[in-house]
């Protein structure tokens, strides 16, 4: 027939465009980085096995800087002293056990800047004199590790000391408090406070890192998963000389990551993927009801 | 001196048509408004576009409700109070944005049909002209809105193509035609800021969509006394057809009523489309949603790509082709030239491209020349592209200065 | 014209009109309240510091919110629109008028409020004693908590107001 006809060039035309303009100028624009999930090959295996109590009496070495609240140990700085001290503040390792390799963190601990792929005034120093005690320490942390972190727990301890998340109301320094302004004035100085601190932290933090790491309020739209993936696995396979580190996630520990940056970056998706069968059925029936008409109106015409 | 009879009820029929002839007006614009019977689906484009302005304007009235035009917070109205606090905000946008993207692919796929069918001729200047008038203003119309939610791109966007206005060198015919104070003009800054996302605003959401819907109605009034034309290109006598039909000869009339033959076709279309507009709406938005743009305008970095939307692309790989100069002159050409196409086509003949000879080959090199310019604008500029891109620049501007030559030596041809 | 082709020409437009209403479904959310500005929706007033008779605005919703401590010398002082909270007893209003929703003054030496709008006035309680407002100043959802006062949440108190149509 020959409308069909015309329908297959039409269609074929704009598939060519299609084709050219997207799926084959993207693949020329940016370098294919192929993922790994996160089995990062490049580290070897200690081979030892840690034991937790023996990790316990080591944690010490790491207690001088990080706090383990689930433990009842707090940090010794809050992070305005931590970051004046050292630029970043060091994670609470709570969760550490939970989202982070264990292969990693072994050759981490013993020498973290070379392990992360970081810049070599990386704050964290080498922790432990041994595979041995790196093992016994990382053992400790699997221990106390909690069976379920939740996403935005996920996030904070991997990404949220360096990247604010605005929509999810996180700064570097913590949640936004809740506060109340004079009635009088409408200053709201709590809140005032907080975001100078904010302020003088993201500044400690630039000098730090060289410059501020983005916000990732709506990185999940501005990214593919798959760079997410894979740059977070190693980010100097998409952007060489970066300063962000090699953090160690293990893939389901990106996998929460990913989905508290979904939470904030892309919320209206479960909506989303709930209307669209509705309305592509509705025009479904809508079209097949139009050809009915379209058929009874041009009967005996031709 | 018009007649009014006291007794009409208020409301009534009559009462209407002795004040708004509602009676007249319905057979004027609609049933007896004539279209050849002789038509294919590319005939209802006219309808799948005044439709997809319409979703335009519609989720446009949502999301204006909700945006705010300021550099501090344009971004995040867009990106976290639509797309996640309002209720549906999401999909507004989403429409919005496919919307202004899929509307220049039927805009494209109806001005090849009138130049594969030659419907730009005999009569039917206007209708091109005011047709490339509104392919003009929603140019303008989608490069205001895509500075709005000022994300990379948007900002991006907005200093390359303000720049266009600085004109030629000013080192070429003495700086008389290089206007270093324009572009600082159009910006009210010396970079897109404040200033720039206001005028652009207003640009977008009230004087360009005005144009618009007066150039709708200048299009559509364009169309009334020279008709529509058909798949041969034929000749017809509308009052004689039109009279055949009324006096229940449906079969052999020609024309068949706008409402409801016409329109019955035309809303079966409309289904078709609607499948898959919003097939995209909901599942396939990326290439109308430039991912880059959810990154937040920064005036200090440049994307590592940056491309102008697709439907730009085109007449963007024109000015990219050759150096400054040369290049506005051909860009400024390949803006312009398909407002001449009534006149440099010298052939007196109306009729599909396939019976033209030469002209047939012309449309498809120009159809093939211009999708390849498209998708050479998109790729990086380096390596092979280049050059392939320049030759693809070079055909298009052949192929114009070619067509009065072509047309000129074409052979009339019969109608059917 | 045949049957049917009248019929499908129905059935599409009556179908259509059924999208249409979707599509209002959808405007209509979008005209709602935001998340935040629902969420915002309680205020807490500490009410410890109040001086006798002496008038405070506070803001919940927006709106103002008369919150006075009435003295036994009030007149007002034994209308049961009155709050109690601890041992003494509060006045709390949203500081709108019945009529037309002007924010009424407050004239201590006269002990009443008067409406600029339309002349209207209430007594300490917010009770009408001159139209055109039709009825006393609305009283909001509240829950006392010790001193502190929860707007925006029903509390006992206010559910016994409610129930005796005080509110």
């Amino acid at each position: 027939m020959k409308e069909l006809k015309i329908l297959a060039v039409v269609v074929f035309f704009t598939l060519v465009t299609y084709w050219g303009v997207e799926p084959y100028a993207h693949s020329q624009m940016h370098k294919h980085v192929e993922g790994h999930d996160f089995t990062y090959q490049d580290i070897n295996a200690s081979g030892v096995k840690g034991d937790p109590a023996k990790g316990k009496n080591l944690i010490a070495a790491c207690a001088g800087c990080h706090g383990i609240k689930s433990q009842g140990m707090k940090a010794p700085m809050d992070a305005m002293g931590a970051s004046a001290a050292y630029g970043v503040n060091p994670p609470d390792l709570s969760n550490a056990g939970a989202i982070f390799d264990e292969k990693f963190l072994i050759a981490f601990l013993q020498n973290p800047a070379h392990t992360a792929k970081a810049k070599p005034n990386f704050a964290m120093p080498p922790s432990a004199a041994s595979a041995q005690d790196a093992a016994d320490i990382v053992a400790y942390l699997k221990s106390i590790a909690p069976k379920e972190v939740s996403p935005k727990e996920a996030y904070v301890t991997a990404c949220g000391r360096c990247h604010a998340n605005s929509y999810g109301k996180w700064t570097q320094i913590g949640d936004i408090p809740k506060t109340k302004g004079n009635i009088k004035t409408g200053n709201d100085v709590a809140l005032a406070q907080f975001k100078i601190n904010v302020a003088k932290y993201q500044d400690k933090l630039a000098d730090y890192m060289g410059k501020l790491p983005p916000d990732l309020k709506i990185i999940a739209r501005a990214r593919s998963k798959h760079y997410l993936e894979t740059f977070v696995e190693d980010p100097q396979s998409h952007l060489p000389g970066t300063a962000m580190p090699r953090v160690g996630l293990t893939k389901e520990g990106f996998e929460k990551v990913y989905a508290y940056l979904e939470s904030t970056g892309d919320p209206s998706k479960p909506l989303r993927e709930k209307t669209g069968p509705i309305v592509l059925g509705f025009f479904l029936i809508f079209t097949l009801l139009a050809y009915g008409w379209y058929k009874s109106q041009w009967k005996g015409l031709k | 001196m018009a007649h009014f009879d006291p007794n009409a009820r208020p409301f009534s029929k009559k009462w209407l048509n002795e004040r708004l002839a509602v009676e007249t007006l319905e057979r004027v614009l609609s049933t007896e408004y004539w279209i050849p019977k002789n038509i294919n689906f590319l005939w209802a484009m006219g309808m799948v576009l005044a439709a997809t302005f319409g979703l335009l304007v519609i989720s446009g009235i949502f999301l204006l409700m909700y945006y705010i035009p300021d550099t501090q917070k344009a971004f995040d109205s867009v990106n976290y109070t639509i797309m996640s606090q309002v209720g549906y905000g999401w999909l507004w946008r989403h429409i919005h944005g496919v919307a202004a993207s899929v509307v220049f692919l039927i805009i494209y796929i109806h001005m090849f049909t009138g130049i594969y069918y030659g419907s730009y001729k005999k009569g039917r200047e206007m209708i091109w002209i005011s047709g490339m008038l509104l392919f003009v203003t929603f140019s303008g119309e989608a490069f205001a809105g895509y500075v709005l939610p000022w994300g990379q791109m948007s900002y991006w966007a907005g200093m390359v193509i303000t720049n266009l206005f600085e004109g030629f060198s000013a080192d070429f015919m003495g700086g008389a035609l290089n206007f270093p104070g324009l572009v600082e003009w159009i910006r009210g800054d010396y970079v897109p800021g404040q200033a720039f996302i206001g005028r652009f605003f207003m640009l977008h959401v009230f004087l360009m969509p005005l144009v618009i819907i007066a150039l709708i109605v200048l299009h559509f009034g364009a169309l009334r006394i020279p008709h529509v034309n058909n798949q041969d290109g034929e000749e017809i006598d509308f009052e004689a057809e039109a009279e055949k039909w009324k006096a229940g000869h449906r079969k052999e009339s020609k024309v068949i009523p706008f409402k409801p033959v016409f329109l019955s076709k035309d809303v079966f279309v409309l289904g078709i489309y609607f499948l898959f507009f919003f097939y995209l709406v909901f599942y396939h938005f990326e290439f109308a949603m430039d991912p880059v743009n959810f990154d937040p305008a920064d005036g200090l970095k440049t994307p590592p790509h940056i491309y102008p939307e697709w439907y730009f692309l085109w007449s963007y790989e024109v000015l990219r082709a050759f150096s400054k100069n040369p290049g506005l002159v051909w860009f400024g050409f390949a803006q312009v030239i398909f407002f001449l196409l009534p006149f440099l086509d010298r052939s007196p003949n109306v009729a599909p491209a396939s019976r033209r000879g030469p002209f047939k080959i012309w449309f498809w090199l120009l159809l093939i020349d211009m999708i390849g310019l498209t998708i050479l604008g998109k790729l990086p500029p380096v390596g092979i592209f280049t050059p392939i891109g320049t030759t693809f620049a070079y055909i298009f501007i052949a192929l114009w200065f070619a067509l009065p030559f072509i047309t000129k030596m074409e052979k009339p041809v019969g109608g059917k | 014209m045949s049957n049917r082709r009248d019929f499908m020409g129905m059935a599409l437009g009556a179908f259509t009109g059924l999208g249409a209403l979707g599509a209002l479904y959808a405007a209509k959310k979008t005209w709602e309240p935001l998340p935040s500005v629902k969420a915002a929706g309680k205020a807490v007033i500490d009410l410890s510091g109040a001086k006798e008779d002496v008038l405070n605005t506070e803001v919940w919703r927006g709106k103002p919110i008369f919150v006075m401590k009435v003295s036994k010398k009030n007149p007002a002082y034994k209308d049961n629109r009155l709050v109690k909270v601890g041992n003494d007893k509060f006045f709390i209003a949203i500081g709108l008028c019945t009529h037309l929703g002007c924010i009424p003054t407050y004239f201590p030496d006269k002990g009443k409020f008067i409406c600029p709008c339309h002349g209207g006035q209430f007594d300490a309680a917010g009770r009408v004693l001159k139209a055109p407002p039709p009825k006393p100043l609305v009283i909001p959802p509240f829950n006392v908590k010790g001193t502190k006062i929860v707007l925006g949440e029903e509390g006992e108190e206010y559910k016994k107001m409610k129930a005796a149509k005080l509110v």
